[in-house]
């Protein structure tokens, strides 16, 4: 496995799409550290920024040791093997990955695993604005693998989502899931505004506090219980809302019934 | 300067050339007897297939709905983009490209005219200025004249010759090239909300029917004598069990035929050809509209081919898209263009498992190997409504090969396939009636002299293509075919070489088409115009004509009308 050390704070972004187990197999230690990667406006070799190491364990592929909140796009579009990140990680981390597992202990910025199609992503800190995301102008969100926060996340996660679990353990912010059309995503804690706006399919399970459901969400049932993966469910009750009628949507939104006394009005449309 | 295609295979239908092995001289951007053998650039044709530039007689690639649809869709550009090389521009856009992509891919088809079919008159200063960022090609644009109020007006009136010199008028004004009628009368009925169902309905406040709107505007283009024909999309476009109305719109036309020549374009007739009571029971009626045509001459058509693929639809159409609106749940655009007509955008994605869709993409091809004479249906697909023009190689694939026809319509829905007549057509087009649908034909249909044809005084526009057709047999090697139609050997616009082996080597400009009609008497534009203008447009007459400077190219052809 490879350990890489940043040698220095960075002061500016480093684009460093080339820490991907992919790329980094079947090459020697020499030709590890002879990629090239960007930091600012200069072009660099990964031994100019990291301290680069190899030693005799298996697994992880590769980690990193130290703060990298500023190095950006680590295992973007990874297809196998796994990274560890012992520190915080910059934008785009294992954004359009399509398999292989990332384990940051720490937080990261923006934009994790945007577009992702497989893997898994396990996020220890808090996570940035856009996590599991489509890109500017895409409509193709995340459409399978897992990824789980332990922290917090912005807002604006799961937008254009197709397929996939994200269990967050913290809070979210704004538009949890706006215009998401599949897969699941479990809040344990609380959840702002405009959760599932202009949603079509797919389910969103707020078992902390949200202060509102959108108007064009409508009210169709109390669930004790609701399923978050194979085998693992989540005890409520659950308000069970539909939505968004807006868009003809037939999205799910469970939102916990203990937590949230001031959802009880809509019990009488029952 | 001077050029030489030395040895091709020559396709040129018009001159009736069928695979000659052949020289072609090109002089000063014409086509010419012969040329100095010393002094010209000489191309080594030796095993290619020479034909003359490709002629697009519907595409939508300019225009304010077009760019409309532009703004809606970001996920197509997504998708497909281009990077700005050392000649040519970026760009992006997979089936509403920017302006320089499409005149690129165009071109890199060996496509070297196209015609831009819907434009109200309103945004024409919009649409122009698009054109005249098109590289590649010579271009025009049909004005939207069916649900204008100055023709509904004058058809109340029955008054034909004020009529024609209105739409003489409004073809210098708008640079326009041909009359383009949209569901004639629907669309001033949507914009009360409402639309016409036959061609016999009645168009609110003015008391007419489509049908007298249709026979109105052909007769208008007869006394006008505009090179092309009406261009016409029915009434009912979409709507299962529309044939109907399709037939009875070209039997409406009839009498006004002379000398077998055509009264009408129908255009996308793909969309026109639906048989059924509902989604359910939709089915081709391909059958019925190819034995009509068969028997009668006074129509042309194009196909508007369906591709399985992720789409954008746009017409004029305003309540159609509406209902496709409706249907498909997307976003969508609709928009109402003061006194002249409408418009609505939606994306669409045409499906293999959707049984219409799957049934629409058999209804394309069928109309175009039933109907006997290739000179009568154009290939087209109604870019993007039907899918982007860059799927043109796949649809030539189709018609000449049963095997590549087969192979996409196992894979379609099994209703589908069940009712899809494809299975027993055998008919495969060869080289020569391909080069009639992509070019000939729709040249000849234009009333474009120069394009479309390799005779002596033709424009030299010429593409080349790498297939041997002594060598493979194309229906079997479809595959071949398809990938020679997608990047020419070379393209010839105007006697340059602007493409070789699919790369552009240099960005030329096209002219801009347009019919300056020269009437007996002319519309005087007097006070009473310009009250009209105050009183039921946002625009002043001032603003309102495309002047000559407004084009980047302008080539104007003169039209001696007999009114």
């Amino acid at each position: 496995m490879i350990v890489l050390t940043p040698l220095r704070k960075f002061q500016f972004p480093v684009i460093a799409e080339c820490i991907n187990p992919d790329v980094f197999q079947g090459k020697t230690l020499n030709e590890i550290a002879a990629l090239t990667l960007w930091e600012g406006n200069k072009q660099k070799k990964l031994r100019g920024l990291f301290k680069i190491e190899k030693n005799t364990a298996e697994s992880p592929n590769i980690t990193i040791n130290g703060d990298a909140s500023e190095v950006r796009r680590i295992g973007m579009g990874m297809k196998g093997g796994d990274i560890v990140i012992n520190g915080n990680a910059g934008m785009h981390l294992g954004s359009k990955m399509v398999g292989g597992t990332i384990t940051v202990h720490g937080d990261v910025g923006g934009w994790a695993g945007a577009e992702m199609r497989g893997g898994v992503i396990e996020i220890h800190g808090n996570a940035g604005d856009y996590l599991a995301s489509s890109y500017r102008g895409s409509s193709e969100g995340m459409h399978k693998g897992k990824i789980i926060v332990h922290g917090n996340v912005g807002s604006d996660v799961a937008v254009f989502m197709h397929g996939g679990t994200i269990k967050i353990y913290g809070a979210a912010g704004q538009f949890l899931g706006f215009r998401m059309s599949g897969g699941t995503i479990y809040v344990e804690k609380n959840a702002e505004t405009r959760v599932g706006a202009c949603m079509r399919g797919g389910k969103i399970v707020v078992a902390g506090f949200l202060e509102e459901v959108l108007p064009t969400f409508t009210i169709d049932g109390v669930k004790p219980k609701v399923k978050i993966e194979e085998n693992e469910k989540v005890s409520g009750p659950f308000y069970v809302f539909l939505g968004d009628l807006a868009e003809k949507g037939n999205g799910k939104l469970f939102v916990s019934k203990g937590n949230n006394p001031h959802l009880s009005q809509y019990e009488k449309f029952l | 300067m001077e050029l030489l295609i030395k040895n091709g295979f020559v396709y040129d239908p018009i001159n009736g050339i069928d695979g000659e092995k052949m020289d072609i001289a090109i002089k000063n951007g014409k086509i010419v007897e012969s040329v100095h053998p010393k002094k010209a650039k000489k191309i080594d044709a030796t095993g290619l297939t020479v034909m003359p530039g490709g002629v697009d007689i519907h595409c939508h690639i300019a225009g304010s709905e077009v760019n409309t649809g532009r703004l809606l869709r970001p996920e197509d550009h997504a998708k497909d983009f281009e990077r700005k090389t050392a000649i040519t521009r970026s760009g992006v856009g997979y089936s509403v490209p920017s302006t320089f992509t499409t005149g690129y891919r165009y071109s890199r088809m060996g496509y070297t005219t196209i015609m831009n079919p819907s434009m109200p008159p309103l945004e024409a200063k919009h649409t122009h200025e698009e054109l005249n960022d098109t590289p590649m090609l010579d271009k025009a644009t049909y004005p939207l004249l069916g649900d204008w109020w100055f023709v509904l007006e004058y058809l109340q009136k029955g008054d034909l010759k004020e009529c024609a010199r209105y739409v003489a008028w409004m073809m210098d004004t708008a640079k326009g090239y041909a009359i383009k009628i949209v569901n004639p009368g629907g669309l001033e009925a949507w914009g009360f909300g409402r639309n016409v169902h036959s061609i016999d309905d009645q168009v609110p406040d003015f008391g007419i029917t489509p049908r007298e709107i249709v026979r109105g505007l052909a007769k208008v283009n007869k006394m006008l004598n505009l090179p092309h024909t009406i261009h016409l999309h029915t009434n009912n476009l979409g709507v299962p069990g529309n044939y109907v109305t399709t037939l009875d719109t070209m039997k409406c036309l009839e009498d006004l035929a002379t000398d077998n020549k055509p009264v009408a374009h129908i255009t996308h007739m793909q969309f026109s050809s639906f048989k059924g009571d509902g989604w359910g029971t939709m089915s081709s009626a391909a059958e019925e509209v190819a034995k009509y045509i068969n028997n009668h001459s006074h129509i042309t058509l194009d196909m508007g081919q369906v591709i399985f693929t992720d789409t954008t639809t746009m017409t004029a159409d305003g309540p159609f898209q509406y209902s496709l609106y409706e249907l498909s749940g997307h976003k969508w655009v609709n928009h109402d263009v003061e006194t002249e007509t409408s418009a609505g955008i939606v994306p669409f994605r045409y499906r293999r498992k959707n049984v219409v869709n799957a049934t629409q993409w058999s209804i394309g091809l069928e109309l175009a190997l039933l109907i006997d004479d290739p000179w009568k249906i154009f290939m087209t697909t109604d870019h993007p409504n039907g899918g982007p023009f860059i799927s043109y190689p796949k649809i030539i694939a189709w018609l000449i090969s049963k095997k590549a026809r087969m192979a996409t319509l196992k894979k379609t829905h099994p209703k589908a396939q069940k009712r899809s007549l494809l299975t027993s057509i055998k008919r495969e087009l060869s080289l020569y009636e391909i080069a009639v649908v992509t070019r000939a034909g729709q040249a000849k249909a234009l009333g474009l002299k120069d394009k479309g044809h390799l005779g002596v005084g033709a424009d030299a526009d010429v593409a080349i293509y790498n297939i041997n057709p002594e060598k493979i047999d194309i229906s079997q090697k479809y595959k071949t075919v398809r990938r020679a139609f997608n990047d020419t050997a070379y393209t010839i616009k105007g006697g340059k070489v602007v493409v070789k082996d699919g790369e552009i080597l240099q960005h030329v400009d096209g002219c801009t088409m347009w019919l300056d009609v020269k009437t007996a008497e002319q519309v005087k534009v007097d006070e009473e115009i310009k009250r009209k203008f105050r009183e039921y447009w946002t625009v002043e007459y001032e603003n309102y004509p495309v002047t000559d400077h407004y084009l980047k190219i302008s080539n104007p052809i003169t039209v001696k009308a007999s009114v």
